[in-house]
């Protein structure tokens, strides 16, 4: 048994984790019991895990296939966004949507449908796959939005729950550097940013708001927009991003991250961005994944854990994005900068978590005692306005309100049903949520 | 599943009409515990519990009638709970004990057994079988109810409280023995509760109500601390109390 536990360090779980070399291998585990996915075990909760059970640890089916000329690649459930770079950056080719972290597999991007900084134009994950291969107790499948659609719907953002994805025909993004052309402006309150983003998101292939939570009174929601596109061909050919040579050795003791020290570091973070610069240069993982620079960053927030926050609420509804921000800077509660974003119309995922809208994604630390009941109190207002919060973010929501959220899980449960009738795949997120049912 | 609060789904209480468990269960019911299955002696006042639980939102409620002075009795019992349970167990509460008043009963051998069996022998028992299971999920959490009585050992209560301190000590290595398994025991040390266990006895300084143990709890099941002392700051007292004198220690324990 091998202790595993999400990229926020909170509910531990002890399984036994094997690693499948080949789709057979992975068929045969199948006909063995109840079994949960596992990649790089950036899901920040419970989604990659099954105490007691199973885990199949698919970062060996790594394979990445030739680019062809119109960027379409074939690569195993396994690969990550990094070694993919690595490979099609250089050829030109970059992924038609990352998200904060280049270390996500194939088949996790899949199931949790993640979505990027250019959601708003480009949509989630799964708008960009051609096709799947898919392994469930009832066989193997290909699917694809026109071969078995509900199958391949079900699948993107099913939380791995619908099948072991194996193979991924993704289709790549002509770019002709290495290089992001940013342009930054910082705001000192909220309305003004939300304002910017609305009025100006659409000349922008990406766009992305850090905002600070622990500014109060008129400097509430203060925030720093960035936004950007790719650079035309410089001198240089693009080169694959650099891995980060900093780490956290150890995990931090307890309330390293309390309320002077986020306070102090926002402050710092606020002021270090300029309050306009146009068409900055910035490197790929610079502007895209500044928090892969520093390895094991979640053993910053100690051995507690810490937990992320994301909700979505729809395009008319901004209102309760400044709601949310106001509750949380006068609770005192320590949220490190916020991400706030507009999202897109969503995909047809059953599951999948964009719709048209804001989100705003709060990274928090657990202890607070008051720390629970304000986020059921969060779940509300998202939930009053028809929004919802992201499964592979999620450690704590009341299964109550799951099917508010996701009004399409009745149907998802019969797709699912139809490849998994014994529930043999599993996870605790799916247990604690009851998404199989009870 | 427990969430990321130690907030747990479904709940064992061992001892479930102890009033600082059924303070704890309320809470654990408030938040997101579901099934409830509650092992006790008197059958009544487990379905006065159980029907409580049920009032604060538990969804389904299971009791096991259970005599804690037959010690071959937890094996059997922990069973039966797991199996009411029906799907894993995030969370056992042993919450079993007997106090009673001590002058009255310290010449008599038997009971002196009797207090050692319902403090110290079935709740052994029991956790023995608790932690097997426990490993076999994968996950899972145990609380156990001691005492700040069993960090300093008194003359007027040396049955009760020397019967604690066994559970107490005996518990901590039982927790480092878990480290890395996924399955996590704290200990929870209140000082004197105001209950029916304690009534007519005299108050300490820091008394509290169960409702006080139980909101302290729910927070160490948060911050996953190996004791939680109720009020926090007998953490400090008692620190200093480990270390008094023998002869200074007779003189103010009983005051």
């Amino acid at each position: 048994m091998t202790r595993l536990a999400g990229w926020g360090r909170t509910p531990a779980a002890s399984a036994s984790v094997v690693t499948p070399s080949s789709e057979e291998a992975l068929v045969e585990l199948l006909g063995r019991g109840p079994l949960c996915a596992r990649g790089l075990g950036r899901s920040y909760g419970d989604a990659a895990q099954l105490a007691g059970g199973t885990v199949a640890d698919l970062t060996g089916l790594d394979e990445i296939g030739p680019i062809d000329d119109a960027g379409l690649v074939t690569l195993g459930a396994g690969a990550s966004v990094d070694a993919l770079l690595a490979v099609s950056l250089p050829e030109g080719w970059f992924v038609p949507v990352t998200p904060g972290t280049r270390q996500v597999t194939m088949g996790g991007a899949v199931a949790a449908d993640v979505h990027g900084k250019n959601h708003h134009r480009d949509g989630s994950f799964g708008s960009h796959v051609e096709s799947l291969r898919l392994a469930t107790p009832r066989g193997v499948f290909d699917v694809s939005p026109a071969v078995d659609p509900d199958l391949f719907w079900a699948t993107v953002g099913g939380m791995g729950l619908t099948g072991i994805v194996t193979r991924v025909r993704l289709r790549l993004l002509r770019v002709e550097s290495d290089v992001v052309l940013v342009d930054t402006e910082r705001f000192d309150d909220l309305d003004g940013v939300m304002a910017a983003m609305v009025e100006g998101d659409e000349r922008y292939r990406y766009s992305v708001a850090w905002v600070d939570c622990t500014a109060r009174g008129s400097r509430t929601g203060r925030a720093v927009l960035t936004r950007g596109d790719h650079a035309p061909a410089g001198a240089d050919a693009p080169r694959a991003p650099r891995a980060g040579r900093l780490s956290v050795p150890f995990v931090a003791p307890p309330g390293l991250l309390n309320r002077l020290s986020v306070r102090a570091f926002n402050e710092a973070w606020f002021r270090r961005a300029p309050r306009h610069a146009v068409a900055e240069p910035h490197s790929i993982g610079g502007f895209f994944h500044p928090l892969d620079g520093v390895a094991d960053w979640n053993r910053l927030y100690g051995p507690r854990g810490f937990l992320q926050y994301q909700f979505v609420v729809p395009e008319g509804a901004g209102d309760t994005v400044r709601a949310v921000v106001e509750r949380l800077a006068r609770s005192g509660l320590v949220s490190f900068l916020a991400v706030l974003k507009r999202f897109g119309p969503g995909d047809p995922g059953h599951l999948s978590f964009p719709l048209a809208g804001w989100t705003l994604a709060l990274d928090l630390p657990v202890g607070a005692p008051s720390l629970p009941g304000e986020l059921d109190a969060l779940d509300e207002l998202v939930l009053s306005v028809g929004g919802r919060v992201y499964l592979a973010k999620d450690a704590r929501l009341a299964p109550a309100k799951v099917e508010a959220m996701y009004p399409r899980l009745e149907e998802w449960r019969a797709v699912r049903g139809r490849v998994d009738p014994e529930g043999v795949l599993s996870s605790d997120l799916a247990r604690r949520l009851h998404l199989v049912g009870r | 599943m427990e969430n990321a609060f130690g907030q747990p789904q479904s709940v064992v209480v061992l001892g479930g009409t102890s009033e600082i468990a059924r303070a704890i269960v309320r809470k654990l019911c408030a938040a997101r515990a579901e099934v409830v299955v509650l092992a006790g002696r008197d059958p009544a006042r487990l379905a006065e519990a159980a029907r409580e639980a049920e009032e604060y939102g538990a969804a389904r409620t299971e009791v096991v009638v259970v005599d804690a002075e037959d010690p071959a009795s937890a094996g059997p019992a922990v069973a039966a709970a797991f199996e009411r349970v029906g799907a894993p167990v995030d969370l056992v509460i042993v919450a079993v004990g007997a106090l009673g008043d001590q002058s009255e009963f310290e010449n008599d051998p038997a009971e002196a057994t009797r207090m050692v069996t319902v403090n110290m022998t079935w709740p052994v028992a029991a956790l023995t079988a608790v932690r097997t299971r426990l490993l076999a999920q994968g996950h899972g959490r145990i609380l156990v109810i001691t005492s700040v009585a069993a960090v300093r050992v008194r003359r007027s209560m040396y049955l009760y409280a020397g019967a604690k301190a066994g559970l107490d000590r005996l518990c901590q290595g039982m927790s480092d023995s878990l480290v890395g398994t996924g399955v996590r025991l704290q200990l929870v040390r209140p000082g004197f509760v105001r209950t029916k266990m304690t009534a007519g006895q005299k108050e300490a300084p820091f008394t509290t109500g169960p409702n006080e143990v139980a909101e302290y709890v729910v927070r160490g099941l948060s911050s996953n601390a190996p004791v939680i002392w109720s009020p926090p700051v007998l953490r400090y007292l008692f620190m200093v109390v480990r270390h008094l004198p023998a002869a200074v220690w007779r003189r103010v324990a009983d005051l």
